[in-house]
């Protein structure tokens, strides 16, 4: 079976940086895999690259099994991959519902209609409100984004790529500048998502590495320093003292992170 | 399901379906119109004016207001629009004001497209001073060929045939004001029709956060050259009716001053709400008008004024002002 995600020796530098050096990655469908590193590992660099925001220098993104590295973001976002932002970037001054709509008329091209009003694909509406079901999110549906609080708003993050349908999702700190009294909201409702989409993680929080992946990557200046299942990672001397140690065996520090 | 989430489910739905269906405070600029009508008739044609400065202010608003794509050009399809029929009546003998109309927006929206196609990889103050320099060179176009613009002297006494072969242009701009009346009220039907659908809506999200709007898959670049284009359409019809109701046309349509200009009406008035358009433009030319009679020499102070106060006090426009009110309103109203 072809790979939902494969990432093959992607490079990037900035000038004479290279902030990502030689990474190779594989997500299989349904995989639960977490990106772990400390700050500066190019965390956020190497999502960038996997989505298309950035080009990489040298290497090579395949979906599918499909090469999509000369694709525009907009085109693999079409080809079910879909990511989450470390800091909010949703429609702050469109309803929580209009959010989601959004990412599924964009995704079934009813975006292209120039005459039909939004309310009338009553498809549309139904499937938006789905998603806000599945998180307990129908009684915020008519708030405008900016006026939920900043949990809440999170959520609104997870429920446009989920609006996309994704084979393929990205999170990228899902819990950041949460408070942990709410994050446990977010993080069950990270567990609880479809067993077919694979899904990639980064996540500093180690507890919640350990409970919702069964695999990690580590990252370490740009590159992999070492990939296995939690336990193997654990007990793996290297990350011990490159990541575990120099971070705290809490390794905690939310939203301070820029990976 | 629980019968308070479905209850909340079809409140959530019921605001989706509703939200384009007219209110009926929306007949009440309609309604002005067709009043002053009759109880101005001497100034029929200033008030042809002012429904072209709503036009073209509409237009700016579907780019500006909608999509959140600032430019400082936007006279340029003014400009073209005018200068198609100026040139059509001058040159080629088409009297015909009607396929005018359509020939001034074909051409101004191909214009529209092609620079679009090229500008909008851009934002902010690169596409401000690009959108900029694309009316100035459609200007200098124009002085160049000054054989067939007539420069800045114009194009006088352009003629134009009787509405439908009928109607002709009368001393006072009666059927002319009727005219584009009617013409803003289809331009407007359009306009209204394109804002609320999926792809109004995509707009607005490129406006409220372009990086999700990639994310999601949204071809952002091709949605904006679409509303560029017609946006570009829209303000050629609008230029088109500008020389028909003058019956003459200069390359000052092409002037930043009516680039600069339909900017402020629109922020004065308010922007992506589409009747910030008629508010702004209408209450800027009788300003224009009234601080322009009272003072011959100082008249722009008044203008710069309000627009000050409008920027500072009314963030959201004459038009945000007013619903606040009606709001407050409504709700000392309520026991």
């Amino acid at each position: 079976m072809t790979a939902a995600l494969q990432v093959e020796g992607l490079n990037r530098s900035f000038g004479a940086l290279r902030v990502t050096r030689d990474v190779d990655l594989t997500l299989e469908r349904g995989a639960r895999c977490a990106l772990i590193g400390p700050n500066g590992a190019g965390k956020t660099t190497l999502i960038n690259l996997i989505t298309g925001v950035l080009a990489p220098s040298a290497g090579r993104v395949l979906l599918d099994g499909n090469d999509v590295t000369n694709t525009s973001q907009a085109e693999r976002a079409r080809c079910g991959l879909a990511r989450t932002f470390q800091i909010n970037q949703l429609f702050r001054g469109l309803t929580v519902l209009e959010n989601v709509a959004m990412a599924i008329s964009e995704r079934d091209g009813h975006a292209n209609n120039l005459w039909r009003a939004v309310g009338s694909k009553s498809v549309i509406l139904d499937e938006a409100l789905d998603h806000l079901d599945s998180l307990r999110m129908v009684d915020d549906a008519l708030k405008l984004v900016r006026e939920l609080p900043y949990g809440r708003q999170r959520l609104v993050e997870i429920a446009i790529a989920l609006a996309q349908r994704p084979r393929v999702l990205l999170l990228d700190e899902p819990a950041a500048g949460v408070p942990s009294s709410e994050s446990h909201l977010i993080l069950d409702v990270v567990a609880s998502l479809d067993p077919d989409i694979a899904i990639l993680i980064i996540e500093h929080d180690m507890d919640v590495v350990m409970r919702f992946a069964r695999e990690i990557t580590v990252l370490v200046q740009g590159a992999v320093l070492t990939q296995g299942t939690p336990a193997a990672i654990m007990a793996d001397e290297q990350v011990r003292a490159v990541y575990l140690g120099q971070e705290g065996h809490r390794a905690g520090h939310k939203g301070s992170a820029h990976g | 399901m629980q019968p308070e989430r479905a209850a909340a489910r079809e409140r959530a739905a019921q605001y989706l379906i509703r939200r384009h269906s007219y209110h009926w405070g929306e007949a009440l600029p309609w309604l002005i119109a067709i009043a002053c009508f009759f109880i101005f008739p001497d100034r029929m044609t200033f008030g042809s004016q002012v429904l072209i400065a709503v036009m073209f202010a509409l237009s700016l608003d579907l780019i500006l207001g909608y999509a959140g794509i600032v430019t400082l050009g936007h006279a340029a399809f003014f400009g073209i629009g005018a200068y198609t029929v100026g040139l059509g009546a001058a040159k080629f003998g088409w009297h015909e004001p009607i396929s005018g109309l359509f020939a001034a927006a074909m051409a101004s929206a191909f214009i529209g497209f092609v620079s679009g196609w090229f500008l909008l990889r851009y934002r902010g103050l690169t596409l401000l001073m690009l959108t900029l320099a694309t009316a100035i060179m459609l200007q200098e176009t124009g002085n160049l060929r000054s054989d067939l613009s007539g420069g800045y002297d114009g194009l006088p006494g352009l003629e134009f045939k009787p509405l439908f072969g009928v109607f002709d242009y009368d001393l006072y701009g009666h059927t002319n004001f009727l005219y584009v009346l009617v013409t803003l009220a289809v331009v407007f039907y359009v306009a209204r029709r394109i804002v609320y659908s999926p792809f109004g809506q995509a707009l607005t999200g490129i406006r409220e956060n372009v990086r999700r709007m990639h994310a999601i898959g949204s071809p952002v670049h091709r949605r904006l050259v679409t509303v560029y284009t017609i946006a570009a359409g829209i303000a050629g019809i609008a230029g088109a009716l500008f020389t028909q109701t003058n019956a003459y046309v200069t390359l000052t349509v092409f002037d930043f001053d009516n680039s600069a200009k339909v900017m402020i009406m629109l922020i004065l008035g308010g922007t992506g709400r589409l009747y910030g358009a008629f508010i702004g433009a209408a209450v800027y030319m009788i300003m224009e008008d009234y601080f322009s009679k009272m003072s011959p020499t100082f008249w722009q102070f008044g203008i710069g004024l309000m627009l000050v106060l409008a920027v500072l006090f009314a963030h959201r426009g004459l038009l945000g002002v007013i619903t606040d009110a009606a709001r407050r309103f409504q709700r000392s109203r309520k026991p």
